[in-house]
């Protein structure tokens, strides 16, 4: 087989995608885990490994200019370089929204619940479930499972829209909870946010398999 | 628009070999037009067809039909002569005349009898410039072509083509004998050309071939396997074949 190191390590390059993404579905449960059980020794634990992401990240850049400058790759081998490039910038993105929940949890400390989390958990649940399905995706190179994931971005929307609505009846109705809602509001964003990047991910991954940008519909946020 | 060189159901045999297969080829005028493949796919018999330098090999036998400016260039009334003064060929080694500067690009103008029709002189620097050349050979035009560096040899052979104001520049692997510089030097002397001229390429340098043209054609086994616009063949192409070539899966 010609160019069988260059398979390597592309093969190579899409593991380590693989782990990053693996450290960063772990970030977003521990934030979420951190945020519900009050645990604030995960939380500060999540934002020591947003550092660790940061750098997998710089790393995988690296390895595609390695590869760009000495293989010369072309066509389908360019559109996974390519992929790479812009996924690893998205997940790097949702490790940083996952250490900001991380964040709002050592801020909200040990002040008395607001309310039990349910919507919230759900949220990062969805969303980590459709980040560990866009990876599979992105190995197999299967664009119809990543053409679905971009489907489901409407249902963190929704959800989003619900935690929004509720919190606000909370704030009219107590303005001492007003602080504690509005920073569970930036936690819901964080997750919509995320779950708009993995839905990046997943059009990266229908354009590294079709070589054209599919025209999706766009998040509502 | 309509093309400067088309082919029709093209075939190419050398005795019993069949070179080129049911070729349908459209060359679009004033554009860079690349052919890749590999060794021995046909390529360079494809481009040998366009001035019928194929008819200098024995045993060589075309079919079908390459038209210039929609005339069969295979018809027998075609004068040989006259077509390879519309079509000038850049060969991959430069292959100046053991003769001065000004004489290599004198020499087809002269052949041709077209030297009445101006001052010589002229048409040499006009020629020399146009090759990108003329200013670091205008104070040596009696040295040797032969004293030239390789890159500068392989301007001096297309400032000879442009001498006799061809119209399609045919170019068969005309970098692969030059180091880098030389190279970047005659692929940017090909976008200046491509303003007046039609320029098809032979390359097996496939990130020359992206570099430089507009079409890129992949050629397998004697069949032209795909033809699009260069960004579409080497970012998307549609026939796993190409994709296994320009990636380089060839094997």
């Amino acid at each position: 087989m010609p160019r069988k190191l260059f398979e390597q390590h592309l093969h190579d390059l899409q593991d380590h995608v693989l782990i990053m993404g693996s450290m960063v579905e772990t970030s977003i449960y521990r934030s979420m885990d951190s945020l519900k059980n009050r645990n604030l020794e995960l939380a500060q634990k999540v934002i020591d490994d947003d550092d660790k992401i940061d750098s997998k990240r710089y790393e995988i850049e690296e390895e595609c200019i390695d590869l760009i400058v000495t293989q010369q790759p072309m066509a389908g081998d360019m559109r996974i370089i390519i992929a790479v490039l812009n996924i690893i910038v998205d997940l790097e993105r949702i490790a940083d929204h996952a250490a900001g929940n991380s964040k709002i949890a050592i801020m909200l400390g040990n002040e008395p619940p607001l309310k039990p989390l349910v919507d919230l958990p759900r949220m990062a649940e969805m969303t980590g479930s459709m980040l560990r399905r866009a990876l599979e995706a992105f190995i197999n190179h299967d664009a119809s499972v990543s053409a679905k994931i971009c489907s489901e971005d409407d249902n963190i929307d929704h959800l989003y829209d619900q935690v929004f609505h509720e919190l606000l009846v909370y704030m009219t109705e107590d303005p001492k909870s007003i602080t504690r809602a509005t920073r569970l509001i930036w936690v819901a964003h964080n997750l919509e946010r995320s779950a708009d990047r993995v839905t990046n991910i997943a059009e990266r991954i229908i354009y590294l398999v079709t070589g054209t940008h599919e025209g999706l519909d766009g998040s509502k946020y | 628009m309509d093309p400067k060189i088309e082919t029709q159901k093209l075939n190419l045999y050398y005795k019993n070999n069949h070179a080129l297969k049911n070729i349908d080829f459209k060359i679009r005028e004033k554009q860079i037009t690349a052919i890749i493949g590999p060794s021995g796919c046909g390529k360079s018999s494809l481009l040998r067809t366009f001035d019928r330098m194929t008819d200098l090999t024995a045993g060589a036998r075309v079919e079908g039909q390459t038209l210039l400016d929609g005339k069969n260039i295979f018809d027998p009334l075609v004068d040989i002569v006259e077509l390879r003064k519309r079509v000038g060929m850049v060969f991959q080694q430069p292959n100046p005349f053991p003769k001065s500067i000004a004489e290599n690009v004198a020499f087809g103008p002269k052949m041709l009898g077209l030297t009445h029709q101006g001052n010589i002189d002229e048409l040499i620097e006009k020629s020399l410039r146009a090759a990108a050349l003329w200013d670091e050979v205008k104070d040596d035009l009696d040295k040797s072509g032969l004293a030239l560096s390789g890159g500068q040899q392989q301007r001096l052979c297309i400032a000879r083509v442009l001498a006799v104001e061809p119209e399609v520049i045919l170019m068969d692997e005309p970098c692969s004998a030059l180091d880098p510089i030389s190279t970047l030097k005659i692929e940017e002397l090909m976008q200046d050309l491509k303003q007046k001229y039609t320029i098809v390429i032979v390359t097996h340098n496939m990130q020359q071939a992206a570099r430089v043209s507009e079409w890129s054609a992949f050629m397998l086994l004697g069949e032209m396997i795909e033809y699009s616009a260069t960004h579409e063949l080497f970012s998307r192409p549609k026939d796993k074949r190409t994709e296994d070539y320009i990636t380089g899966r060839f094997g």
